[in-house]
């Protein structure tokens, strides 16, 4: 029995146990003095301005605002990254075109640009959401782009032997085929998207868990600051396992 | 074909292989894959094409199921030349072709979802097909699960189960043990002859290509050309055990003889790893 539960959950117990073990280490370091605790305040401080955050400064409402906003910049980037990278793998004179384009826009420090996208769409959550839509769109369309080209040659035979139809043939093969590359692309196109969300937030004051952070943050209240960090990246694994489910609902025996 | 075991019909055959050519490259790298080749096979006609690794089998295959639509010559169905897949038409490919991410079931009644039948009914006649290559109890597992050669079983039930008056099959026995490819073989045969099926079986393995044929139509290595055509003269209905008989050991010699050299042939144009399966077969 206890040889099987180990089996089974060893790696999140070994995930939980370096958690643990690093905190107490950097825990030893600060209070040694190794490390300033102006910079890094000690794990314990931290964990005890948790109940500060939640309850003085509402943390949970904030990332509820920051989870709303992922969900529509993610959401959407799927939704539009997905059928542009369709279109690109079906014309190869845009695919040419485009894709070194895409290539560099994944590439690009597109937070940097926030200055513009405040101009066009204000000093709203609405610049907040379309800044990380922009920025999650990129690797969307390529791994799309990818997954869709890498389709077996003898599973679309299949489907031609079949006499199946264009929309039949992308529906039940092309697609199929192509998802578990996809869901890579949504992976790495969600972690843009939240690192630009927060970001964001933080660079113009304005909304959830980004702007907290910024406001503990110029009150010099690390612990507090810190904690923040822990709440995106609690928002991150939600999304993440959220992500795993459909993704496994989706494609069982992969 | 004995003439007078069937009724000697008059009738027009059911495939066509009319003089076809098939190149690929072009310029000084020219491959001539498929050189003048012709035979026919008549309505009910299980026939074999066997040949070295590399002869263009696989590119007649294609040219015949109509996924390479351009080359000399004619493949005809009934008065059609075939350019594009023909709904007769079932094929049986040589790689694994099963699609991951349905299960043995689903991807055996897949045609039958495409066709619009209703799912009690293509779930009874997968379920049949599956059980019929031995994996009755491997219906809800993923191609993921099973080995090469079941996956290649699934692959066969999947072409079967919709019931093609002409079956195309491209080495569909390869990844199979000697035993499962006998046993495989006699269920073929038995639904072949049931559904007097015209039948296509690409094949560098001469027992199974004796074991299963009315005519073995045998080719050179490089250009693929056909250098005979045998009729095999074995009596039906026919079993696996037919392996056992004289007559049977007297077509494989016969064959051999033929393929032999041109194995060797192979053999000695290239050390591939494919060579070395043709002289196995
Ligand atoms: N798409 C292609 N482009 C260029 N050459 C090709 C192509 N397809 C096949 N060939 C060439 O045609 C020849 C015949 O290939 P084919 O696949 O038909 O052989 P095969 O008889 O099926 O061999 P095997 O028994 O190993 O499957 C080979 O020399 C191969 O290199
Ligand atoms: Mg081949």
């Amino acid at each position: 029995m206890a040889e099987t539960f180990l089996r089974r959950r060893g790696p999140e117990l070994f995930g939980a146990a370096t958690l643990i073990a690093s905190a107490l280490v950097f825990e030893a370091l600060i209070r040694g003095g190794v490390v300033n605790r102006y910079i890094i305040p000690p794990p314990s401080d931290i964990l005890l301005a948790f109940e500060r955050v939640i309850v003085e400064e509402n943390i949970l409402t904030r990332c509820r605002d920051t989870a709303f906003e992922m969900i529509i910049a993610g959401g959407a980037s799927v939704l539009v990254g997905v059928p542009i990278g369709v279109l690109l793998y079906r014309s190869a004179l845009w695919r040419r075109a485009m894709e070194d384009w895409i290539g560099a826009l994944a590439a690009a420090p597109i937070v940097l640009a926030f200055p513009l996208f405040l101009v066009l769409f204000g000093r709203s959550p609405k610049t907040i959401i379309v800044m990380g839509f922009v920025h999650g769109l990129a690797p969307i369309i390529l791994k799309t782009v990818e997954g869709l080209a890498s389709t077996r040659t003898v599973l679309i035979n299949v489907g031609r032997s079949l006499k199946m139809t264009q929309s039949q043939m992308f529906w039940k093969i092309l697609l199929p085929s192509a998802m578990p590359i996809i869901f890579t692309g949504i992976r790495l196109s969600w972690t843009f998207v939240l690192i630009t969300i927060v970001g964001i937030e933080y660079l113009i004051n304005l909304g959830g868990v980004g702007q907290l952070i910024n406001e503990l943050a110029e009150r010099y209240d690390l612990p507090g600051t810190y904690a923040g960090i822990c709440f995106v990246i609690l928002v991150s694994v939600l999304f993440f396992l959220a992500l795993e489910r459909v993704e496994s609902w989706l494609q069982p025996g992969r | 074909m004995s003439i007078s075991e069937k009724p000697p019909l008059a009738q027009e055959p059911a495939l066509v292989v009319d003089d076809v050519v098939k190149r690929f490259g072009r310029g000084t790298e020219i491959v001539t894959a498929v050189d003048h080749v012709s035979f026919s096979v008549q309505q009910g006609e299980f026939v074999s094409v066997i040949g070295p690794s590399g002869c263009g089998k696989s590119t007649l295959f294609n040219i015949i199921g109509g996924l390479l639509s351009e080359y000399e010559g004619a493949v005809k169905i009934g008065e059609e030349r075939i350019s594009a897949p023909h709904p007769a038409v079932g094929m049986v490919f040589q790689e694994e072709s099963t699609f991951p991410w349905r299960t043995v079931i689903d991807n055996v009644a897949f045609p039958l979802e495409l066709q619009g039948v209703a799912k009690s009914e293509r779930m009874d006649r997968a379920h049949h097909f599956i059980d019929m290559v031995g994996l009755a109890s491997f219906e809800k597992a993923f191609p993921s699960q099973l080995s090469g050669g079941m996956k290649q079983r699934v692959s066969i039930a999947r072409t079967l189960v919709s019931q093609p008056k002409i079956l195309l099959m491209d080495e569909p026995f390869a990844a199979l043990d000697e035993q499962t490819r006998l046993l495989l073989g006699d269920k073929i045969t038995q639904i072949q002859q049931e559904l007097n099926q015209t039948t296509l079986l690409i094949t560098h393995n001469l027992t199974e290509a004796v074991q299963l044929s009315d005519r073995i139509v045998v080719m050179t290595y490089r250009p693929g050309q056909v250098k005979r055509i045998v009729d095999i003269n074995l009596p039906r209905p026919r079993t696996s055990d037919v392996v056992g008989s004289d007559a049977f050991g007297h077509y494989v010699a016969e064959i051999w003889n033929d393929l032999r050299e041109e194995a060797s042939r192979g053999m000695a144009d290239s050390e591939s790893a494919a060579s070395r399966r043709a002289a196995h077969g």
